[in-house]
């Protein structure tokens, strides 16, 4: 039925079975719309938002997809900046992972403001101390490095590459890639860390707070640190499921594990510096404060387990597993360590919004807690359908895996 | 007089941030005056129009501009101690007038005045991302969670110098700033180029019966506040944040006292 779309030489499932699987993930973005019908509609009182929690699932869900899409640019960046050129094999369905996050993360802020029409006033009015300034800036900009990147992949399907304007076109742009990859690579580095410096510079909220290195706190490189450890992760766990539910080999092996131990030797990294990082805040910081680290983890969920999952569990075990040659070899131990620092990453982006805010800092306040509802849960959990959606139809229609062919032969 | 005094305040503390403040107005508190009546609130609410909700069981989502929070000092009877904390939004001047929420706003839509101390809110400007709210370590700013409703029979007594806010804007107490621009406009028209201390005193300042709180301007040796501010029971919430507040508590328990900021287990309070 859609046989002409499909590239040339690929084989793909049959179009009803293909159209269940859309129409499957479509109903739970169907559900989702209507959640944000209602958000708009009815106003942030439908969700379980308060004065305590102004942030809650939303902001932390746009934290964490944004680290999980890091993958896109860190990709591009180790291709055409370093110049690695394995990565090649996998950087469109880098950049698709990367556009998908972003575009959802954008849509969960709109939906997350109190006034959706009044999003533009972050760049009309902007106020250049604010760190969500630089956010907004930078994500805005690196989403259209994004949309350009997917463009030429678009524009590769076997119908349109027909029309020459568009051929010529996209045969431009490759051309071009490398500017745009190298301009992401940039704006990326500075969102991320703009996304940490969001809970950094809140020396209001001693759990938030860290100390400043130069004009940005420690938090700032530190998000970089750990999107660019765990995003690569992302891609492998994604580019896996794909290939379990194709039931093909559509990346080679070596790609794979070349960025495992990328993924795993800047994880090292970035948990060293996390625990300096902590241990600063826990021996100077806080004190200043007057506040002792413990403080920070009074009860559940946020008591000291906690950290050990966010940093041990699901920081040096994976560490750990994607350096040693032999474990990253073996495939369960390659997909649990991908799922352990993923996991991580969603664990720092929780606990630096919703933590932050749930410890009461005036010493007569209390402990409040936060559960979303199913507003809150739907919209955050739709960028997996979505993506779920435009992965399969770029899968489909775009010959996005180079190796595909010669992997499956 | 008034011209000295304001030199005296730029050499003091305008001045050396850069910035010619003419007035710095803040409250003092007095705690062991305070008896947790609510006055303060009610008055508050009144004054700038603060919407309220048909059920306000939930006061994680209700609007209290000025709140009385309950402290007791955590022994047994017969020592139990109690003491409220009216706690309006402090107007933090931070470092440089970069209060913990001024900074934050990515839209501008709240401002340090250099002219006045005062921190304000631009309602038509917010676009509601909350994150003022997330840098307040005092709770001060509330979010409106539903487009305010008042009863037909209510209407009547709405301020006409307060513009109600819409749903999906974050406000806070402004320390009656309309009472300011009122009080300034009526000082112009009589050619006068300054307003005393009584012409402008917050709703929560008259409201209080016990005379517990206090209001003025905290760089005019003429008014009360500057006095009180400096007595060795005053303290600000939270001081160690480097907030930077303008709002000064008092009180002579030293437990109290203890209750404005976090400390250390072994560690000397103010």
């Amino acid at each position: 039925m859609d046989s002409a779309l499909i590239p040339k030489g690929l084989k793909r499932c049959p179009f009803p079975q293909f159209a269940l699987w859309i129409g499957a993930w479509s109903f739970i973005m169907l559900w989702a719309a209507i959640a944000a019908v209602i958000a708009w509609a009815y106003g942030l009182n439908t969700t379980n938002l308060n004065d305590y929690f102004g942030f809650g699932a939303w902001i932390t869900a746009d934290l964490a997809i944004i680290a999980l899409g890091a993958g896109a640019f860190f990709t591009g960046f180790m291709r055409y900046v370093l110049g690695i050129d394995e990565f090649k094999n996998i950087l469109n369905y880098a950049v698709i992972i990367g556009f998908i996050c972003y575009s959802s993360a954008l849509a969960i802020l709109a939906l997350d403001i109190g006034q959706p029409l009044r999003g533009w006033f972050i760049f009309w009015h902007a106020n250049v101390h604010s760190m969500l300034t630089e956010v907004a800036f930078c994500i805005s900009c690196y989403f259209t490095v994004l949309a350009i990147e997917y463009i030429p992949i678009i524009l590769e399907n076997r119908q349109l590459d027909k029309v020459p304007t568009l051929h010529a076109f996209s045969h431009n742009l490759h051309h071009i890639m490398a500017v745009f990859a190298a301009t992401g690579a940039f704006l990326s580095f500075f969102h991320q860390g703009s996304l940490g410096g969001v809970a950094g510079v809140l020396f209001g909220r001693p759990f938030a707070f860290r100390v400043h290195a130069s004009i940005w706190p420690t938090t700032f490189f530190l998000f970089i640190f750990s999107a660019i450890a765990c995003g690569p992760c992302f891609t492998i766990l994604v580019t896996r499921l794909t290939e379990a539910i194709t039931r093909k080999k559509l990346v080679a092996r070596n790609v794979i594990l070349k960025l495992a131990t990328v993924s795993g030797w800047l994880l090292v990294g970035y948990l060293s510096v996390k625990m300096l990082d902590t241990l600063y805040w826990a021996a100077v910081t806080l004190p200043k404060m007057g506040v002792n680290f413990f403080d920070m983890y009074p009860q559940a969920p946020f008591n000291l387990w906690i950290l050990i999952a966010e940093l041990g569990i699901c920081g040096a075990i994976p560490a750990a597993i994607l350096i040693t040659k032999k474990t990253r070899e073996n495939e369960f131990l390659l997909i649990l360590a991908a799922i352990l620092n993923c996991t991580g990453i969603c664990i720092n982006r929780y606990v630096m919004t919703v933590q932050a805010l749930a410890l009461p800092v005036m010493p007569f306040d209390k402990f409040y807690n936060y559960v979303p509802n199913w507003i809150e849960w739907i919209t955050s959990l739709a960028p997996f359908a979505f993506m779920a959606i435009l992965l399969s139809l770029s899968y489909r229609y775009l010959p996005i895996f180079p190796q595909e062919k010669e992997l499956n032969p | 007089m008034k011209e000295e005094h304001k030199e005296g305040v730029q050499g003091h503390e305008g001045g050396a941030h850069g910035h010619g403040e003419k007035y710095k107005f803040g409250m003092v508190i007095d705690l062991d005056k305070c008896t947790g009546c609510g006055s303060c609130m009610v008055a508050c609410m009144t004054e700038n129009n603060v919407p309220y909700k048909k059920n306000e069981t939930n006061k994680l989502d209700s609007i209290t501009w000025m709140r009385v929070f309950k402290a007791t000092n955590g022994k047994p009877y017969p020592d139990t101690d109690i003491c409220y904390f009216p706690r309006p939004c402090m107007h933090c001047e931070g470092e440089h007038g970069h209060a913990p929420c001024v900074s934050v706003c990515p839209a501008t839509a709240t401002d340090y005045n250099y002219e006045t101390g005062i921190v304000s809110q631009i309602y038509t400007r917010c676009f509601g991302c909350r994150y003022c709210m997330a840098a307040c370590p005092y709770h001060a700013r509330y979010f409106n969670w539903w487009d305010p409703v008042w009863p037909d029979d209510t209407k009547e007594s709405l301020s006409p110098d307060v513009s109600p806010r819409m749903r999906g804007v974050v406000e806070k107490c402004s320390f009656c700033f309309h009472r300011f621009q009122g009080a300034r406009d009526k000082a112009y028209a009589e050619g006068r180029r300054e307003i005393t201390e009584n012409e402008y005193q917050t709703a929560c300042t008259q409201a209080c019966p016990a005379g517990a709180i206090v209001f003025g301007d905290l760089n005019n040796p003429e008014h009360k506040v500057h006095e009180l501010k400096q007595s060795p029971h005053a303290f600000r919430l939270l001081e160690r944040l480097g907030t930077n507040p303008k709002v000064y508590y008092h009180s002579t328990r030293s437990w109290v006292r203890r209750a404005g900021d976090n400390y250390l287990t072994n560690e000397r309070s103010k």
